[in-house]
């Protein structure tokens, strides 16, 4: 056996532009049989991209792929199917009214008639679900699926083409810590037969947990392999960021005191009449940063957006700086900021700014209006700018020019844009959705930072995210939302992962903390002697 | 037998006429929105494989070769709004408008150029024509009450696209959700990137869709100028290709509703010539437009939500680009 037999991926010298972009430059990778390999890097690192040209997505310009020992050429994912490798990618690749079975044999039909596909996938994906403990019921549509049931069948999906190569995109993105837990139990399990796992994640925890090895990439260059053992979260760190990075967000305890906003049993529901947000009550105190956990799509949307006064509530009341309003008497986002209430969207694209404006013009949404630029007719360009000049550097936004179209700056860079915006207005009460969002280390580090500073002036902030690291290194207090409720409130201090996985699951009574304890060891319990049936 | 059961029977019988070439466009629209390319071109196509198929019948003498070029003709602008839509990912609507109108400029200008009368074919002599076919016994049957008349009137008497286009419909959900190319069909109508990493080709995919759709297209052309009417005459069509995207909404892209719709716009149709003048006792004389308006005003409702929910296929619409 030869060296390069050992390898079930090598990746030698692979080289892509899009337009001006070189989003993977003489990249180099070599991942080793039955092994699970992390690769990790900021947005826009090339990590993505990379794994597209393995999976024959895209076309590389340059450069050599072998598999298994064996040189490819991939013009289409087909053929990368066919030589044994799988992918999941990030935003599920599921027809949603079909079923899990005609999901599965997409593409891989075994025949112009479907029934006798049907019947061999349905006993083939049997046995891969007893092997691997993937068990999922394969006549449910997958618009009734969670989310993390959704992802096992991509893994089904891929197993069923016969991959023996598995390539993750950020797969724990969207998953509560526990299906997070069982999506690496799957790991092993696969693992064990001889299956290779690429996991593509900015998550430094899961990588130290998990993978056997992990490469780094920053700025389309593969900048470094490690043993995971041989490494560090630090270390790590600092090789996708290419400075020293503070993971830990500095902060004094907070104070809270006199409630900003009052929020009593707050409903919305969305134009098909369908409930959102159900009976929400909470208060935010100055001086203090309340965290909205829970998986993305139960509600928290629906708070930011009626807070803010964008969409109608259909019952309860809220209080705003001494201000009420309800579903009779709304307040329109306009006179809500007047008050002294900013926002930040969740989606920079669809509400943050608008992709086709100059920075300078996104840097003035919604406070156009104000007699330091407008003077009722006219805007002043001259102040525009200098407006826009004056956010980009307090905020660091680079480049710091702004003419340049919104749309090609930066993740990160838009975003501290936004905040610059809604936080140098110095509001009393700031919302703000998933701050981080596509944001690289090192502004996420800077976006806490401004935060936390806000919370010390006085200010009331609202922080929604999906990231749990997020939630409990800068909130005071945190209440997390499950299905449009309450399911459960907690002091940061409290607060650690299971917690509030299991909150966000909805499987703990939040009332009472003696059988929140037995509740959770229970749980706990039965999801280990699970692990060892399977 | 009572005039009322003769008068009901006829008017299902025009019922069943009107609505052949219904059917048949609504099932090409319905292969094109399942595959996500939406077809407001079916009246564009109908129209122009009518004046194929009346001009190749006229000069030809054979109604079989007419329906032969007004396939071929229809299939062409088929291709021609792929490549505008899929190939260069034009707007889809915009490109069906424009067929539309090209069509209905076209069939006129080439009329007169060819044959001198005004825009119309020459009128086509019954070899020329798809004609009617008395099924086996139907006159020794129809001396037997209600069911001889039905199967007299009703049943048989059609000319053969009638025929075919009733028969389409099965074979249509039998494509559609039983093979493989059906499957892979209505993936791509609802998540085209899905059927892309499954190593498939979208384009293709489409393209094929819309292929099917013109062969259907061009077979209902040709109902119209060779079945139904003897010659082509401006914009024959009527909005039936409309009334075709209606009935393709009203039946929510399945094949067996999508028939039963047309059925229902037909009779409306048929209604509406039947009752042309005739006072009805305590309301008087119904507009004739007021009937001819319900297809559109019943969509309108379905759309609104009154008669449960019609949800098109999730990625029509929309051409497909792979994202960066």
């Amino acid at each position: 056996m030869t060296m390069t037999d050992n390898f079930a991926i090598e990746l030698t010298d692979i080289d892509k532009r899009f337009g001006a972009v070189h989003a993977n430059n003489k990249v180099c990778l070599q991942v080793k049989r039955g092994n699970i390999h992390g690769i990790v890097g900021e947005n826009g690192a090339g990590k993505s991209t990379l794994m597209s040209i393995l999976y024959g997505f895209y076309q590389a310009d340059a450069g050599q792929i072998d598999v298994l020992g064996q040189a490819y050429t991939f013009t289409d994912s087909h053929q990368a199917i066919a030589a044994g490798i799988g992918m999941v990618h990030q935003h599920f690749m599921l027809v949603e009214n079909f079923t899990v079975l005609e999901n599965v044999i997409l593409g891989s039909e075994g025949g112009a008639l479907l029934a006798h596909g049907l019947a061999a996938a349905r006993k083939e994906l049997t046995r891969l679900g007893d092997e691997y403990g993937l068990k999922v019921d394969l006549d449910a549509t997958i618009d009734t699926l969670s989310v993390g049931l959704q992802q096992r069948v991509e893994i089904l999906k891929a197993l069923y083409k016969g991959a023996k190569i598995l390539i993750l995109d950020e797969p724990t993105g969207v998953l509560t810590p526990q299906e997070t837990d069982e999506l690496f139990r799957i790991f092993g399990a696969l693992k064990q037969q001889g299956v290779t796992i690429m996991l593509i994640t900015h998550k430094l925890r899961e990588i130290m947990s998990i993978t056997d090895q992990v490469s780094v990439m920053r700025a389309g260059q593969m900048v470094a392999h490690r043993d995971t053992q041989a490494t560090s979260r630090e270390e790590l760190a600092e090789l996708m960021v290419g400075r020293k990075v503070l993971l830990q967000v500095n902060k004094k305890p907070g104070n809270g005191r006199a409630p900003l906003l009052k929020v009593k049993r707050l409903s919305v529901s969305d134009n098909q009449g369908i409930e959102r947000l159900k009976d929400v009550s909470f208060e935010l105190r100055a001086g203090e940063v309340l965290g909205v956990a829970g998986v993305s799509g139960n509600g928290q949307t629906e708070l930011l957006e009626a807070l803010s006064g964008i969409v109608p509530m259909t019952s309860g009341t809220i209080e705003v700086l001494g201000f009420k309003m309800d579903a009779k008497h709304p307040l329109t986002p306009d006179r809500l900021r007047e008050l002294g209430l900013a926002h930040v969207p969740e989606d920079r694209h669809r509400m943050g700014l608008i992709t086709d404006f100059s920075a300078s013009e996104s840097a003035l949404l919604g406070y156009h209006t104000d007699p330091k630029i407008n003077s009722g007719i006219w805007l002043s360009n001259r102040k525009v700018e200098a407006n826009c000049q004056a956010l980009m550097q307090s905020f660091d936004v680079r480049p710091a020019d702004p003419h340049l179209k919104s749309a090609n700056f930066s993740g990160g860079n838009q975003q501290k844009l936004i905040l610059a915006r809604e936080m140098e207005r110095n509001p009393e009460v700031l919302l703000i959705g998933q701050p981080t969002r596509g944001v690289d280390i090192g502004a996420i580090e800077f976006i806490h930072q401004r935060i936390i500073d806000m919370r010390d002036a006085g200010k009331a902030v609202l922080l929604v995210s999906v990231e749990l690291d997020e939630i409990m290194s800068v909130s005071d207090r945190i209440i997390v939302l499950c299905d449009g409720e309450i399911s459960g409130r907690i002091d940061a201090a409290d607060a650690d992962e299971r917690t509030l996985g299991m909150m966000m699951a909805n499987a703990l009574d939040p009332i009472d903390p003696l059988q929140t304890m037995d509740d959770q060891h229970a749980s706990s319990g039965q999801a280990s002697s699970q692990e060892t049936q399977a | 037998m009572s005039d009322v059961f003769l008068t009901v029977l006829l008017t299902l019988d025009a019922t069943i006429r009107v609505s052949s070439p219904l059917i048949l466009a609504a099932m090409a629209g319905l292969f094109a929105e399942r595959s996500g390319v939406v077809d407001i071109g079916l009246e564009g196509k109908m129209l122009a494989s009518a004046f194929a198929a009346a001009s190749v019948a006229a000069v030809v003498g054979s109604p079989w070769a007419g329906l032969g070029v007004a396939i071929i003709v229809s299939c062409g602008l088929a291709m021609l709004h792929g490549f505008a839509t899929i190939t260069h990912r034009g707007d889809q609507i915009v490109s069906g408008m424009a067929i539309n109108i090209l069509v209905g400029g076209l069939t006129i200008i080439l009329g007169l150029a060819w044959f001198h009368q005004g825009g119309l074919t020459p009128a086509l002599n019954n070899e020329s024509r798809f004609l009617s076919i008395t099924l086996p016994y139907a006159e020794q049957l129809a001396y037997i009450p209600v069911l001889g008349p039905i199967y007299k009137e009703l049943i048989s008497g059609h000319n053969i696209l009638v025929y075919a286009a009733f028969a389409v419909v099965p074979m249509v959900w039998w494509v559609v959700f039983r093979t493989r190319f059906g499957l892979r069909l209505r993936a791509v109508g609802e998540n085209p990137t899905a059927v892309d990493t499954a190593g498939l080709s979208v384009i293709k995919l489409r393209y094929k869709a819309l292929l099917i759709g013109g062969v259907l297209c061009g077979v209902a052309g040709a109902y119209i100028a060779t079945a139904h009417n003897a010659q082509f005459t401006r914009d024959m069509t009527a909005g039936q290709g409309y009334i075709a995207l209606a009935a393709l909404i009203f039946g929510k892209w399945r094949p067996l509703t999508v028939m039963l719709a047309c059925l229902l716009f037909g009779f409306l149709d048929a209604l509406a010539v039947r009752l042309q003048g005739v006072v009805i006792p305590g309301i008087g004389e119904i507009p004739v437009q007021f009937i001819e308006a319900t297809p559109y005003l019943l969509t309108v409702i379905l759309l609104a939500g009154f008669i449960g929910r019609a949800i098109p296929p999730k990625a029509s619409g929309m051409a497909y680009v792979k994202e960066r």
